[in-house]
């Protein structure tokens, strides 16, 4: 990565091996240990969460009806069923609602901030996305708790505030500014002198827009989308709040539903440890974690392609 | 004859085009940022009467319904000063590898995927791996340790992510004087890189800061109680939080005056915003403060 110092010839015999040389090489491997402590939490928490839950995986679950079955009654006293497939639903439909709001919004403002604000606003701009992107969670939530939920009862004559609609908006606009700013970065590194080639061609800025920066930034904004999906994905506060909390296959934007995320958050509290109920929830988190992980690998080749290219 | 400047009714329309285009983006991210602006707004407005040094200094009474946040408030700066303890050191030093020694193989590709991932895996992940590995597992028992660990990992990303980015800002000739001196890696570092990347450092840590703050998810199990009486006394010891406190207040606790929530929720944005504008002036200034 980095130019190696000045190698003497006969390669390290010159070492004077004096203090400042042993130093040298203990703060090596003091800076290695961090670097890899990343590694080590990585796999730490494949191990822990696998641990609970490896016990209820191997004897209890029954894994057709885990991804199939639209019941997850977990402290059902005769007859415990551990489906996951309206939670499933519930967290894709508050995603993909999130998604159709953040991603046009997002790629818009990206392009607005990367090809045509200027200067001072351009400043302000990526000031205000960066702290839009810091509000936290829970604060997110209890604004679609509190505003949202009022506003949508009174809008749309709907008797629960609480729903895909609210979660969505929610979602949406808590994943937007990250997209924004990933895919801002994705234009930013598309040449100047593509700009100016296809300016002196005579191409008009939206010419230069859809036929020249958005082609070559594809794979950088496909990462920031894919970024903003796993963000949705993971979210738990808000979506725990904002939803409504209801197991329900939803049919339309005014049903309550229930995320995955948000089922653990709300019932891990009240399991006993090493119950089936208890290693279900850490079924939902490893798979929760299998998902989100291939997402963010994704979004790293997508990505990493591009800088190759 | 016409002159090759003339505007030709094409230019016209690829003129009125990008105007229109102009319009609608910038429409697109005032869309994004108003409703924000009228969300504070609202905060401020409906929460604003609550703040005051009451309700910052006292406790909650009658069941939370009323008094103030105090523990919740102390409990936060616990908590973020364990996960600080651990992840700046441990961040920091990632960063110096991943900048100053990592070569361009798979074990550096591999820990860059790592934090990637870190930073991607869902909170709730993260609390149940806290659950597993410190409060079972190391046997801390739910409390401010077990927390704080928790978050070090969740928000340890971000700091690799700012050191890194100001570490490797700093000139590779200052490194290549520096080390044709005679001085070896480690001295080129203390002495050289590190000096001029401090204030980018600072920069990350506040950052780390304001999202430890709001994080909540990974805390409920593993350290912050809904409701204590008395104050932590150790790190051994469980805690209140400000963000689980606003999930309280609005979701668990009956009979809760409406300003209440509002209030909390008003401290809580109004940390992470000025740490994050903190952030935020400090790199500005660095930027024009920049000699090189």
């Amino acid at each position: 990565m980095k130019e190696q110092p000045l190698t003497i010839q006969n390669g390290e015999a010159d070492d004077q091996w004096d203090l400042a040389w042993f130093v040298d090489k203990a703060v090596q491997f003091i800076m290695f240990v961090g670097g890899i402590s990343a590694i080590v939490f990585i796999l730490s928490i494949i191990v822990f969460v696998v641990e609970q839950g490896f016990q209820f995986i191997y004897e209890t679950l029954d894994f057709a009806q885990f991804f199939t079955s639209p019941r997850w009654r977990p402290t059902s006293e005769w007859n415990p069923t551990y489906g996951i497939l309206a939670l499933m639903a519930g967290t894709a439909s508050i995603t993909g609602l999130a998604m159709l709001i953040a991603i046009p919004f997002s790629l818009g403002a990206a392009i607005y901030i990367a090809e045509f604000a200027q200067g001072r606003t351009r400043e302000t701009l990526k000031v205000m996305v960066e702290l839009l992107a810091a509000i936290p969670s829970v604060v997110w939530g209890f604004i679609g708790l509190s505003i949202m939920n009022k506003l949508i009862i009174d809008w749309f004559d709907v008797p629960v505030g609480l729903t895909v609609l609210n979660s969505g908006v929610i979602l949406g606009l808590m994943a937007a500014p990250i997209v924004t700013s990933i895919a801002e970065d994705a234009l930013k590194a598309v040449p100047d002198s593509y700009r100016e080639a296809a300016e002196a061609m005579g191409a008009s800025r939206w010419q230069i827009i859809f036929h020249v920066v958005l082609p070559a930034a594809r794979n950088g904004l496909l990462g920031a989308v894919l970024l903003g999906v796993g963000r949705g994905f993971g979210e738990t506060m808000a979506v725990l709040m904002a939803s409504g909390h209801a197991i329900n296959l939803p049919t339309s934007v005014f049903d309550s539903v229930r995320a995955l995320t948000a089922t653990i958050a709300a019932e891990l509290g009240e399991t006993a440890q090493g119950s089936d109920h208890y290693g279900a929830l850490f079924a939902i988190g490893i798979f929760l974690f299998i998902i989100t992980f291939a997402i963010n690998l994704l979004a790293d080749l997508v990505v990493r392609d591009v800088r190759k290219s | 004859m016409s002159h090759i400047y003339s505007i030709t009714p094409l230019n016209e329309l690829n003129h009125r085009k990008d105007k229109l285009l102009r319009l609608l983006f910038l429409m697109m991210i005032v869309t994004l940022i108003v409703p924000v602006l009228i969300i504070l707004g609202t905060l401020i407005y409906k929460g604003g009467s609550m703040i005051s040094m009451e309700f910052l200094f006292t406790f909650p009474k009658n069941g939370m319904t009323a008094g103030g946040i105090f523990p919740a408030l102390l409990g936060t700066i616990w908590l973020v000063a364990v996960a600080l303890l651990v992840s700046v050191p441990l961040g920091v030093a990632a960063a110096i590898y991943l900048s100053e020694y990592a070569l361009d193989n798979w074990l550096t590709r591999l820990i860059n995927i790592c934090i990637i991932n870190l930073a991607g895996v869902p909170s709730i992940v993260h609390a149940l791996h806290g659950f597993g590995a410190f409060v079972i597992f190391a046997k801390m028992g739910t409390s401010i340790l077990a927390a704080g660990l928790t978050l070090a990992i969740m928000t340890m990303p971000v700091v690799i992510v700012a050191t890194k980015e100001s570490l490797q800002s700093v000139p590779h000739a200052f490194r290549v004087a520096c080390w044709n001196m005679g001085a070896t890696r480690w001295q080129t570092i203390r002495r050289v890189v590190l000096p001029n990347a401090t204030s980018g450092i600072l920069t990350g840590i506040i950052l780390e800061v304001s999202r430890t703050v709001g994080e909540t998810a990974p805390i409920m199990f593993t350290g912050a109680a809904f409701f204590l009486p008395f104050l932590p006394e150790g790190i051994f010891d469980q805690t209140m939080a400000l963000s689980l406190h606003l999930f309280v207040v609005a979701t668990q606790v009956p009979g809760v005056p409406d300003a209440l929530p509002y209030g909390v929720a008003l401290v809580l944005i109004g940390m992470v915003l000025i740490l994050n504008s903190l952030s935020i002036a400090f790199r500005i200034y660095l930027r024009n403060k920049k000699k090189w």
